[in-house]
């Protein structure tokens, strides 16, 4: 049995929204695993977590912080750090969790840089004891490492969508502070934002994504691609052998290091599926992969696929939609 | 100005990854090594940023005698010299490799002066630790700033974008500064051969720094269980096209 802090961030990064996000609650099971019926401390931070404060304690936390500050208007990831820091020194408890995400990760590793302490980034599962024990996530998820975490306390965060969330029907107590910052917590904060041009179907969001890869062999090849898309009301995504070749802009990059994507439906052509794209398509419910080489990768990945030139048959399928349409 | 930029030398995978040395590393004999593409964008920046405002850029690496290619692949680019912390190739937490990091920064800064930004990738491509900037930025008392898309130096700042929510956030920092990058903040330039002629006779500092304690200490590898299974086939070439319109009808998506 141990206290436990973990770092709860509000849906859509806008402080507004006052939901916890998912995210934060599976950080969240994580934590109360670490704490084996210890103390689970969750720190919201800004005005707009404090509507969420009060449902945390459904999800497994013993006790709410809602820090508020003048100074915290925007994200400021060190004055964050400060806070979750400072609060782990006056609690003393022997880990401090948070999610996955990117706010979570940069936070955390400022926690540990500050206490001069590992941290132990996307952690799949958790073991508590006086060494805690970690899986962890390499290469996107790709490979997992099972390691460590020799400390006093453990910083770590969690991978999304790896531990599932538990609803414990609980409730906890809302304490509202004032942290204390210094103008050098303050150095790095978020000053502006600039609105994306509206537009088309968002790749993150789209329940289907038609792809294409090396095999689309330029630019224009993606003229069948958009107009399958199109007829599927589908995003249009890429492999990074696309974007590196310039035919398409990173934005429409799947994976490790582009997007990574939910669809019901992923249609991959031209690709041959390396892990590093496959990371990025891990919660596709379907794939249908179009390749001439029966050998690919991906034909494990995929659950249907047809062989064949993807010039020839992504024009066929889209023929075949429209007749059947018209039909 | 001066720009110096940190990169991992990683091995190349793609398909199934192997295990070897009691599951304790990726069984690399069959594959090429390489950086990863946050890095790769790391470096193209930098060279930008040195081609704009004039000054040096350095090229630095934790790594194995090896790693000497990546260094060179760097310098190919335009980066002008390199510092390589040459390991006997077993892995470095990220506290460990961030604290051998800020010693060669402080002492190539004594000898040199300061870098005023010392970029580096969001995530390493293998271990994904999330970390080495925070604590660079930490150590050095320098603004540290993670996962940037947009870069723009001007009057001794520099400002930054990431993308949020749709949108992109700014933030605006003084320089000397720690900033990580993600792919897609440029599209890296390829080597010329005059490039890869003149990396060759650039110059790498070597140190052999000693691997401390490992407080992130790795147990075992381990290569996760998927449903290795094979897809089914809805036939070959165009004529495939009908069985491929029936199965999206019976997934209602048409
Ligand atoms: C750290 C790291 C991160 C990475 N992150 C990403 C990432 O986020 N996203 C990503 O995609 N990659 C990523 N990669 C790169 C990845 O390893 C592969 O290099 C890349 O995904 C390959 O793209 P591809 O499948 O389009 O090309 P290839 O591997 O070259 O495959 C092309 C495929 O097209 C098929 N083909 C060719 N012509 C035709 C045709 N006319 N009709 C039908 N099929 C055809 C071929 O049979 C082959 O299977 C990353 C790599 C590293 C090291
Ligand atoms: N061994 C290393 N040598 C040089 N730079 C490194 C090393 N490890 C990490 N980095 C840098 O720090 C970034 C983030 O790494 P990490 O925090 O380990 O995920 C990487 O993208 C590199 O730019």
């Amino acid at each position: 049995m141990r206290a436990v802090l973990c770092l709860v961030t509000v849906a859509d990064g806008a402080a507004a929204s006052g939901v916890a996000d998912e995210v934060s609650l599976q950080a969240l099971a994580a934590a109360s695993a670490l704490a084996s019926g210890g103390a689970v401390h969750a720190l919201v931070i800004g005005e707009g977590g404090a509507s969420a404060a009060a449902d945390l304690g459904a999800w497994g936390a013993t006790q709410v912080h809602v820090a508020t500050h003048l100074a915290l208007t925007s994200f400021a990831p060190d004055a964050w750090a400060r806070i979750l820091a400072d609060l782990a020194d006056t609690l003393g408890v022997a880990a401090v969790v948070g999610p996955g995400s990117d706010a979570g990760n940069t936070v955390l590793a400022r926690v540990a840089a500050r206490l001069d302490l590992p941290f132990a980034a996307n952690c799949t599962a958790v073991v508590p004891g006086d060494t805690v024990v970690v899986t962890r996530a390499r290469w996107g998820g790709s490979l997992l490492e099972e390691a460590a975490i020799n400390a006093p306390r453990a910083i770590l965060t969690t991978q999304p969508h790896s531990i599932a969330k538990t609803s414990t029907g609980g409730s906890a107590a809302v304490v509202t502070f004032a942290p204390t910052l210094d103008d050098a917590d303050l150095a790095v904060r978020v000053v502006g934002h600039v609105e994306a041009a509206k537009g088309g179907v968002s790749l993150a969001e789209a329940k289907i994504v038609v792809s294409g890869g090396r095999g689309v062999g330029s630019t224009d090849g993606f003229a069948p691609i958009e107009e399958l898309a199109g007829l599927l009301g589908a995003a249009v995504g890429c492999s990074r052998a696309v974007t590196i070749s310039g035919w398409r802009p990173h934005t429409d990059q799947v994976g490790q290091t582009g997007t990574k994507i939910a669809p019901d439906l992923y249609i991959a052509c031209g690709i041959s599926g390396a892990t590093q794209h496959m990371a990025g398509v891990k919660g596709a419910k379907t794939i249908l992969a179009i390749n001439k080489d029966h050998e690919a990768p991906i034909m494990t990945g995929a659950d249907y696929a047809v062989i064949g030139d993807l010039a020839t048959v992504v024009p066929a399928i889209s023929a075949a939609i429209r007749a059947r349409r018209t039909g | 100005m001066r720009v110096l930029v940190c990169i991992k030398r990683v091995p190349a995978v793609a398909g199934r990854i192997t295990l070897t040395d009691g599951d304790r590393a990726i069984d690399a004999r069959y594959l090429g090594f390489t950086i990863g593409p946050h890095e790769e964008c790391g470096v193209e920046e930098a060279v930008r940023l040195i081609e704009a405002h004039g000054g040096e850029s350095v090229v630095l690496t934790l790594g194995p005698a090896e790693a000497t290619e990546q260094l060179r692949d760097a310098m190919a680019l335009g980066i002008s010299r390199a510092i390589h912390l040459v390991t006997d190739g077993e892995e470095w937490d990220g506290q460990c490799a961030a604290a051998a990091i800020v010693d060669a920064v402080r002492a190539d800064e004594a000898a040199n002066g300061p870098f005023d930004l010392i970029l580096l990738g969001n995530e390493a491509a293998d271990s994904g630790g999330y970390q080495v900037p925070a604590r660079l930025g930490r150590a050095l008392g320098r603004p540290a700033v993670a996962g940037i898309k947009g870069l723009a130096v001007a009057d001794g700042k520099v400002r930054l974008e990431q993308e949020a929510g749709g949108g992109r956030d700014v933030y605006e920092v003084a320089l000397p500064a720690v900033v990580s990058v993600l792919e897609g903040i440029n599209l890296p330039r390829y080597p010329s051969v005059p490039g890869r002629i003149r990396a060759k006779s650039k110059p790498i500092a070597p140190s052999s720094p000693v691997r401390p304690e490992q407080r992130l200490a790795m147990i075992r590898l381990v290569v996760p269980q998927t449903s290795a299974t094979e897809a089914v086939v809805l036939g070959n070439g165009p004529d495939a096209a009908p069985a491929v319109v029936d199965m999206l009808a019976s997934l209602g998506v048409l």
